[in-house]
């Protein structure tokens, strides 16, 4: 009798000690940034999006409303199979409620079914592909910052309208260079273009004199890059060693990021043009925080991946705040959806049924040398593409939460 | 117009020259493993981080100290050659009585701090290089644009490939040093000092591989993971070649650019599997490599 009133006395004491936190399950909310931690894509996304989550952690101000939030981040080494395994330990045994960022599309797809499978949250900010919110769009899952469809939307259109109506793909072989070249070739047949052939290398290709030859010999008035990080801008230097743009063919990069301006050089790289979601240089709110970013991150300054992962961080930090709950990753996504997003980098948007986050998109051009005036001054605006018309209408998705 | 099984003959020659150049790197890098495993008995996984080492001290010395391609190509060897023989004296020494594995693990070992310490320093997007102004340009030869840079490099790595085997092949200090392979102690009684000949063959081998790097610095990013990326695709020349044979190292190096040139253009996806499918075939065929002496 005393004893079964002294243990109801004891768990009343931990429930009214525990209020604050006991909606989060396991005593708080967890973050795991799964990313390429030590491969191409590294600067890009890396540490710079765990960066990021904390940054967005810290701004939001969540630990003093006595609610713990932890990040913990792991390499995937741009395998699938290991980045489904940390997944699964994360969501299993580390009690991860969400994973963040994930570069590289053939991770981030197997991610998507795993958080699925769990029930957690995957908030993805570096994974490029539109399936992501298409054929395999997840209740579980939010697009955030880019996606091929707009990369070639942006591009691709910019393109074939000033006369690029001819093309030639070089593309990364795996499920992110499939996919955006893809959406980029619909582009521009849609536009009345033409397609002269394309040619497939292997992830993490060094040389890329063979293709650019094929290329070349294509006639295609434009070069289309459908791959990422080094292999880009590993193929730009040698474009221009080998005479391309001089011969009279342009390179359209697909998916370049400032770090891969940073790693060409103005000189090699000017001229470029590409879509973005985010640029450092925009407003003060950017700047502000580019200043910030770089100084914990060996002067790298943030891309659009790292935004985005700070974005997204803030959204979801809100959502389950006023849920106050974390333990059901789709009423989470459900809630995140409902509420419009807000935040110093991105400004207002909103979240469709499908998963894609909405914002406006940016068609950049590459500075000449002699117009950067500073460090890590890169970028000059050409066209901002209106958040509606910058992502794919839902309906062309076919995205199974979209039906009913 | 004619075709060879469907590609037209200019597109093919292209690809053979590219070859050609690619080849001069692997042939370069084989080379350099080769000596070391010839005269060490050091399977030297840490080749591939010394050539990336090449390349950023050539990146250094232009963003530093403002001195260009030219003297890079001749000071980034020496200076890569001399933390090569430190390695040696300090590390590899106590290996060379032990089976070839340890110096292996231990090298690779090497590799991936290198490899480690350079990416947390430097990032993996790369630093700029760009061509030599001498260097800058090309030649259209009819089927294909050449750059004059590549055109250098394939002349380049000629050169030095060969004189590294007229060296070690026909010189009197090559026989003293294939001498000292096969029996150190009678070589040492006759007057020579085998350890240092040995610190110094390391240097000259991981010197090549630094040689190689600076090379590549115009081409390729000079990038913490571009040896890496490399070194496995050497290894496997080196086994196709035989292990430890100069000139097999030379020739396969050069032989496998051009057949994965090739693939490039007929199946692009198997391009970088297919020298391991040759690897594999040969070391089934004539373990001992295409020119290597088994014994």
């Amino acid at each position: 009798m005393t004893i079964k009133r002294m243990l109801g006395t004891a768990a009343a004491v931990l429930m009214a000690a525990g209020t604050a936190q006991a909606q989060m399950s396991d005593g708080g909310i967890k973050i795991g940034v799964l990313s390429d931690m030590s491969s191409l894509y590294t600067d890009l996304s890396g540490a710079g999006s765990v960066l990021a989550a904390r940054m967005a952690v810290e701004d939001s101000g969540i630990a003093g409303r006595s609610i713990k939030v932890e990040i913990v981040s792991a390499d995937h080494q741009n395998k699938a199979d290991v980045g489904s395994n940390t997944a699964r330990q994360w969501y299993d045994v580390d009690k991860v409620d969400v994973i963040v960022d994930t570069p590289n599309s053939g991770v981030a797809l197997a991610v998507n079914e795993i958080s699925r499978e769990k029930n957690k949250v995957f908030l993805v900010s570096g994974a490029a592909s539109s399936d992501l919110t298409g054929s395999k769009c997840s209740p579980n899952t939010i697009h955030w910052t880019y996606d091929t469809w707009a990369l070639a939307n942006g591009t691709g259109n910019a393109i074939v309208k000033t006369g690029g109506d001819s093309w030639y793909f070089l593309t990364a072989d795996y499920a992110f260079g499939h996919a955006l070249e893809r959406d980029t070739e619909a582009v521009v047949l849609k536009n009345g273009g033409k397609v002269n052939g394309k040619v497939r290398h292997p992830l993490n290709n060094a040389d890329f004199s063979s293709f650019l030859l094929q290329a070349q010999a294509s006639k295609a008035k434009i070069i289309g890059l459908a791959n990422a990080g080094g292999d880009t801008t590993n193929a730009i230097k040698q474009a221009a060693e080998f005479g391309i743009v001089k011969g009279g063919q342009n390179l359209a990069g697909l998916l370049v990021f400032l770090t891969d301006v940073h790693g060409l050089g103005l000189p090699t790289a000017q001229g470029l043009i590409f879509t973005e979601a985010w640029y450092w240089d925009m407003n003060d709110a950017n700047r502000a925080f580019a200043k910030k970013f770089s100084a914990a991150n060996r002067g790298i300054h943030p891309t659009m991946i790292h935004a985005g992962v700070y974005s997204a961080v803030t959204h979801y930090l809100k959502s389950v705040e006023a849920l106050k709950s974390d333990a059901d990753g789709k009423a989470v996504v459900a809630r995140m959806k409902a509420t419009p997003t807000e935040d110093t980098l991105f400004g207002k948007g909103t979240i469709r049924a499908d998963g894609r986050k909405i914002h406006d998109m940016y068609l950049f051009e590459v500075k000449a040398p002699a117009e950067s005036k500073a460090p890590w001054d890169y970028y000059k605006l050409r066209a901002t593409i209106p958040a509606a018309d910058a992502f794919r209408p839902v309906a062309d998705g076919n995205c199974p939460l979209t039906k009913s | 117009m004619s075709t060879i099984f469907g590609i037209p003959p200019q597109a093919l020659f292209g690809q053979l020259l590219l070859g050609l150049i690619n080849g001069s790197f692997y042939a370069m890098l084989s080379l350099g493993l080769a000596v070391i495993f010839g005269l060490l008995n050091i399977i030297n996984f840490a080749h591939g981080a010394l050539y990336m080492m090449g390349a950023f001290v050539a990146w250094f010395l232009l963003q530093h100290l403002g001195l260009g391609y030219w003297w890079a190509l001749l000071l980034a060897p020496i200076a890569v050659g001399l933390v090569g023989m430190v390695f040696e004296r300090a590390m590899l020494r106590h290996l060379y009585k032990l089976d070839h594995l340890y110096g292996l693990l231990l090298t690779f070992g090497l590799a991936l701090i290198i490899e480690g310490l350079f990416r947390n320093g430097f990032g993996s997007s790369g630093q700029p290089y760009r061509i030599p102004a001498e260097l800058q340009g090309g030649t259209n030869l009819g089927f294909m644009f050449l750059p004059n840079y590549r055109a250098w490099v394939v002349v380049a790595s000629l050169v030095v490939c060969l004189a590294t085997w007229f060296m070690i092949e026909r010189t009197r200090l090559g026989a003293y040093l294939r001498a000292a392979t096969e029996n150190p102690a009678l070589v040492q009684a006759f007057g020579i000092n085998v350890p240092r000949m040995i610190t110094l063959t390391y240097g000259f081998g991981v010197a090549l591989a630094a040689f190689a790097g600076v090379l590549a610095a115009p081409i390729y990013q000079v990038n913490p993971l571009m040896g890496s990326n490399l070194i496995i695709v050497v290894f496997a020349v080196v086994v196709i070649g035989g292990m430890g044979s100069i000139m097999g190292s030379i020739v396969t190096g050069f032989a496998l650019g051009i057949v994965e040139g090739l693939t490039k253009v007929f199946y692009p996806e198997a391009s970088n599997t297919v020298i391991f499918v040759i690897m594999a075939t040969v070391l089934l065929i004539k373990p001992a490599g295409l020119f290597g002496r088994s014994n």
